[in-house]
């Protein structure tokens, strides 16, 4: 049995991999700032919150199979939180990034309990409806702008003021970074559950729900677990993007933006978080780039509507599967070359 | 032991199970019967994924059918499916630890639960194994932690001969070994004979005979029913 032990034993995740991505991490940090331009920086800082949505939306549709059209309502829901709490109170903002998180998280669990019944299309439906009915509602109220009341948008004489970034992210190069750390800590929560228990109850699940019952799995309690993660990582980056301009806009909330989301991530890749990084650039970093080059703003939508129809025929992966193909076929030759 | 009693299934029109009651004691039991005769749907009754229209099932004294199928599993209730549920992105280790994870088994149980199966680098993913493998891992899955009902459907299905002899060998060890009862459906009656004690036999939804293996598979309406398609087949 000893030597069976040995053999069997699970394959703990190798610190050196944790050590690689922190140095990365810490080289983007450093270098963005340094070598690119305010536009490019900005760029990027939108493109790492949006992967965070995109992360979400990966989880939920890569690895449960289910697919939601609403994630954007709930970046609006955690941007609005973020907003209204900075302008009513003094709160630090990571206070405020942690109750955006948890106010999506509920709304999420609350929207989703319901909405866990239905699969597939009906559930992609309910969940369009669903930010349809969110951005209806962002268009009438406006997000908060130091206006009074409850809504908080500033009216008549009131001036509307932007939230302020926190002290430690001021200048543009300094928010990057703030926003990379960030993104990183949630990276890292969705890493960590996917990885575990709940990673394992959800790979179950995607296979076989009957497959799942019968192994004990409490299938609604670990769908809901996984709503409830990515709802909150979601409203945190609402609360990211509220403050990078200090305001938000009602038209980055509807409907179309969240079913985009949904295609960048297919484009990106669903079942792996360097898929969500892949897709925050393609759906943030890649309208600079075409603006930059001269290309008129809607060209993109035939870029994404390509490449869509690309992935869903030969990269059911996505970007990310093709190079992580690449490379295990490129240190597979390595290995038999010795 | 296993008491069913005035067991009834019906899909519309079609009654798969109707109005059945055996008990089938402890240790490794068949159940046959041709193909629709309403074997799995058993097994989807005993799991909670079909809802009896009429019945009681009752397992080591606990009636089951009140039980929510995932606290079905954490009471004890195991099976595998008649197609291979082996998660094709998991270790077969990871494979056996979904269940372990859920009725409180630590890593040296999954370890024994794999070493019982015989089942070596247990680290390869579920889409590289083979169906042999996989059907091991699925075993392992089921006797992890502290089974008492495991419920094996054709787990023989698409094996070489050799291969369902290490199974026949497996199979038989259950009971002993982890203390669980065994109901076994497959079509291979060497496989069948070899291992059940006793034996039960399905036909359209309704009983035709129980008792000792040897005495059924003999039995003139069995293999009227059964083996005679089993022929033709
Ligand atoms: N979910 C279902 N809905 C409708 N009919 C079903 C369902 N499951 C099984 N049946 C029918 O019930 C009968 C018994 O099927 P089954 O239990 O799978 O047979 P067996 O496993 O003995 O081959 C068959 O006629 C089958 O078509
Ligand atoms: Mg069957």
């Amino acid at each position: 049995m000893s030597v069976a032990s040995v053999a069997l034993a699970p394959r703990v995740p190798r610190p050196a991999a944790a050590v690689v991505v922190v140095f990365v991490l810490a080289i983007i940090a450093v270098a963005v700032p340094a070598v690119f331009s305010v536009f490019w920086i900005r760029s990027f800082t939108t493109s790492v919150i949006y992967a965070i949505a995109c992360a979400g939306v990966g989880l939920l549709y890569g690895r449960l199979g289910l697919v939601s059209l609403g994630q954007i309502a709930l970046v609006g829901v955690g941007g609005w939180i973020t907003l209204r709490l900075g302008h009513g109170t003094s709160l630090p903002y990571p206070v405020l990034l942690v109750a955006s998180g948890l106010g999506t998280c509920v709304i999420g669990v609350m929207v989703g309990l319901p909405a866990l019944r239905l699969s597939g299309l009906n559930l992609a439906i309910v969940t369009l409806m669903f930010a349809g009915a969110f951005s209806i509602v962002f268009n009438a109220t406006g997000f908060p702008n130091g206006g009074g009341g409850f809504l908080g948008p500033a009216t008549g004489s009131v001036q509307p003021i932007a939230l302020e970034r926190p002290s430690l992210g001021h200048s543009d190069a300094g928010y990057f970074r703030y926003v990379v750390i960030v993104a990183a800590l949630m990276f890292a929560a969705l890493a960590w559950q996917l990885r575990g228990r709940a990673g394992r109850q959800w790979a179950v699940i995607r296979q076989s729900e009957a497959g799942a019952l019968a192994a004990g799995v409490d299938t609604t309690r670990s769908k809901l677990r996984a709503l409830a993660l990515v709802s909150f990582t979601t409203g945190v980056a609402g609360g990211l993007l509220a403050a990078n301009a200090g305001v938000l806009d009602p038209g980055n909330f509807t409907p179309s933006e969240s079913i985009l989301l949904f295609a960048v991530v297919l484009i990106g890749g669903a079942f792996s978080l360097f898929g969500a990084v892949l897709a925050g650039l393609l759906g943030q970093a890649m309208p600079s780039l075409l603006s930059e080059l001269g290309v008129n703003g809607n060209a993109i939508l035939v870029v994404f509507g390509l490449s869509l129809i690309h992935a869903v025929s030969t990269a059911p992966a996505g970007i990310a599967g093709q190079l992580h193909a690449l490379v295990s076929k490129a240190r597979r030759e390595t290995v038999d070359g010795r | 032991m296993l008491r069913v009693r005035d067991l009834s299934v019906s899909f519309g029109g079609v009654m798969p199970l109707d109005d059945v009651t055996f008990e089938l004691p402890d240790g490794v039991c068949g159940l046959v019967g041709p193909n629709g005769a309403g074997k799995t749907t058993f097994f989807n009754v005993l799991s909670g994924f079909v809802r009896p229209s009429a019945g009681a099932v009752e397992a080591d004294g606990t009636s089951l059918l009140s039980m929510a199928p995932h606290r079905r599993a954490r009471w004890g209730l195991r099976r595998t499916f008649q197609q291979e549920q082996v998660v094709h992105s998991l270790s077969a280790y990871d494979n056996v630890r979904i269940a372990a994870d859920e009725v409180g088994a630590a890593g040296d149980q999954v370890r024994e639960a794999l070493a019982f199966v015989g089942l070596d680098d247990a680290q390869r993913r579920g889409r590289h194994l083979t169906m042999l493998e996989r059907r091991l891992t699925e075993i392992a899955r089921s006797v992890v932690g502290r089974p008492r009902l495991v419920l094996l459907d054709e787990p023989g299905a698409g094996l070489a001969e050799e291969e369902t002899e290490r199974l026949v060998a497996l199979i038989r060890k259950i009971p002993e070994r982890f203390g669980a009862q065994v109901i076994l459906v497959d079509h291979d009656m060497e496989l069948v004979s070899a291992v059940c004690g006793n034996t039960v036999v399905l036909d359209f939804g309704r009983v035709i005979a129980l008792g000792p293996t040897a005495d059924v598979l003999s039995d003139e309406h069995v293999k009227r029913a059964y083996l005679g398609t089993e022929e033709v087949v």
